[in-house]
């Protein structure tokens, strides 16, 4: 069972957005060169998952969507089980049956995955409902993003858990980007944030691509949900700076804005803060890089030579 | 025995499963207001009102469900289901098979629908058989007040999640209701006479015209036997394929209509495993394939009637038959 992964040290953030962004690029590799699973990848958003992930403790509960692994990465995953559940394995978290889309992990409170847009919201309250009334002491981080605040069910939700009272961290990724459309064709209100507090929740917006903004922002939206404040809502304004699922040219996307963004690099800026302040010799981030590396590597390894499901796996599990 | 009315059973298997587990709560449009004795017992933490969203509401009831709660809640009207699709289907239905076994979804939706209130087709549609057909779901539908205690007892307890489909037409009807706590097992149809000659399948509404029916055909000397399917999914296939080999005949009946109905399914399944012992081709009665009705006359001829059935059965008889 893998251990929930704390963030402790001055170089943990670090460390976990540099496996995020290796874990993503390669299977963004593989994907191009050995016609692996296309997966829906974060590169650019590390910041907004670690930034929040390490302010939850290990009675908190994480719902998340298709663009997870940050989140489940920050959390604790084991990145061979990730990527063996992205090629279909048996060893992967969900049995093979998932693939990248909608990964759970139920002994790390990743508790619910869903890929429909919004599917996270429509369940985050009934989690949320189950914590208060089964007197459980942990929140519910649900982490989806500004395409997601489009749908329906995101006013739905907000105002059953604004009503309800409900202990959620709303988590809005806003990284501009709704699969191929870009959120200036889907809303005329600047913010998300703007729309939560309509439903009477308290709501924030903080520099996603910088993790130490947006750890001390989620750190002080969670106490206030911890301490019974009801919902609130932090949007962590980043970009995608990948296409929606891989392959995919970004042809569609603005060069300048894309340029301008990458500027912006969360582990960029994490590093040269980290350097600034004399916490990252070269030798240290290389050993660092190179464990990273190995460690991908092996996950690659573990899955290419786990099996597949048996046959009989296509229809077990469908009742309980 | 005692005698209840269905809407009776059903607030009686309520609060006897809340009384028994404490995990059990309730929610939807109109759920407090409507059962004020349920919230002076159990609390207004346990018995909600909620806003007008059923697509919230059924994803708090899988979320909640996925989580330790055993919730029922109450989406009113079939048609409304439309907005409660992606939580029950594509949440409450899947995620247990996506997540590799990870969760499970014991939760209960109910709704209302069927002829009799002349309320229309955004108010009247049985849609069973599109939850029927949805991987990880299970669906019943009674047609007794007993069944309507039993049944709703059994979904509350099941660990799945269950489509609770009640016919509005037999909420007032009374009926003989054991006393105490009992279930009646989901996946198990229920001989509600036994005949000889010609095997009618139905449930909720069409259960009575078949026992209308049936009664009329025995003037006749006709011995029809008629068996509710009580659940729609996983459907009793042993009860329909033992019938059906004995009768050699069957009539499917239900309120829904035609095209892909629950019928359907039983034709085929019956055509599959007892082809060498029918002695005439399947009929399906059933509702048509258009939106219900408001107007009363036309409501009222939406579902198949005993005379239609009496009839059908007659003129089954008078044909062909394949062997003695």
């Amino acid at each position: 069972m893998d251990p929930i992964r704390t963030f402790s040290q001055p170089l943990d953030a670090l460390e976990s957005m540099l496996l995020i962004r290796a874990y993503e690029e390669r299977l963004a590799a593989l994907q191009a060169s050995a016609g692996l699973p296309g997966t829906c990848t974060s590169v650019g958003q590390e910041a907004s998952a670690v930034g929040v992930v390490a302010t939850l403790d290990e009675r908190d509960l994480i719902l998340t969507n298709h663009r997870s692994a940050g989140h489940l990465l920050a959390r604790g995953a084991d990145p061979a089980r990730m990527i063996a559940e992205v090629m279909g394995k048996r060893t992967g978290y969900c049995a093979g049956k998932s693939g990248s889309l909608h990964i759970s992990v139920k002994e790390l409170g990743v508790i619910l995955t869903s890929t429909i847009v919004g599917g996270e919201l429509s369940l985050a309250t009934g989690v949320a409902l189950s914590q208060r009334m089964l007197e459980r002491p942990g929140i519910v981080a649900c982490f989806f993003g500004d395409g997601a605040a489009c749908e329906g069910i995101f006013h739905e939700s907000l105002n059953l858990a604004s009503v309800w009272n409900l202990p959620i961290l709303y988590v809005c990724e806003n990284n501009e980007w709704q699969a191929f459309v870009h959120r200036r064709e889907t809303m005329n209100t600047p913010r998300i944030a703007d729309w939560a507090a309509r439903y009477g929740i308290e709501a924030r917006t903080v520099d996603g691509n910088d993790v130490r903004a947006v750890r001390a922002a989620a750190a002080d939206a969670a106490a206030r949900v911890r301490a019974g404040a009801g919902p609130v809502l932090l949007e962590c304004a980043t970009y995608r700076l990948r296409g929606h699922f891989e392959p995919d040219d970004q042809a569609y996307v603005d060069a300048a804005e894309l340029s301008a963004w990458r500027a912006k690099d969360p582990i960029v800026r994490e590093k040269a803060r980290l350097a600034e302040a004399g916490a990252l010799p070269d030798e240290r981030l290389a050993q660092m890089e190179s464990a990273i590396a190995r460690r991908i590597d092996a996950a690659v390894a573990f899955a290419k030579e786990s099996p597949y499901p048996e046959f009989a796996q296509l229809t077990t599990d469908v009742y309980a | 025995m005692p005698t209840l009315t269905a809407q009776q059973a059903i607030a009686e298997a309520l609060t006897e499963a809340m009384r028994r587990d404490p995990r059990v709560l309730m929610f939807g449009e109109g759920v407090a207001t409507k059962r004020p004795e349920l919230v002076a017992e159990f609390g207004s933490e346990r018995v909600r009102n909620t806003p007008l969203a059923e697509a919230i509401l059924a994803g708090t009831a899988a979320g909640a469900a996925a989580t330790g709660l055993r919730p029922v809640v109450d989406l009113l009207f079939a048609p409304f289901l439309a907005y409660a699709m992606d939580a029950l289907v594509n949440s409450a239905g899947k995620l247990r098979f996506v997540s590799g076994g990870q969760f499970s979804f014991p939760l209960v939706a109910m709704a209302m629908t069927g002829g009799g209130w002349a309320v229309g087709a955004q108010h009247n549609h049985n849609i069973e058989a599109w939850f029927a057909h949805s991987p990880g779901l299970k669906v019943v539908m009674p047609s007794t007040p007993a069944d309507f205690k039993g049944l709703l007892s059994a979904a509350i307890r099941d660990e799945n999640p269950v489509l609770f489909f009640v016919d509005m037409a037999l909420l007032n009807q009374e009926g003989e209701v054991p006393a105490g706590e009992f279930v009646v097992p989901l996946g198990q149809a229920a001989v509600r006479r036994s005949g000889a000659d010609v095997t009618l399948i139905a449930y909720a509404k069409s259960v009575h015209a078949c026992l209308q029916a049936a009664e009329a055909l025995a003037a006749r000397g006709v011995s029809a036997e008629v068996i509710d399917l009580r659940t729609l999914k996983p459907l009793d296939e042993g009860s329909v394929l033992e019938s059906v080999r004995k009768t050699g005949r069957l009539v499917v009946v239900h309120e829904a209509s035609r095209t892909c109905g629950i019928g359907a399914e039983v034709a085929a399944l019956v055509a599959e495993h007892a082809f060498g012992d029918l002695r005439s081709p399947v009929v399906r009665l059933t509702g048509p394939d258009a939106p219900s009705a408001a107007s009363y006359p036309l409501e009222q001829v939406f579902a198949p009637q005993p005379l239609a059935i009496e009839a059908a059965v007659l003129a089954l008889c008078k044909g062909a038959d394949r062997g003695a």
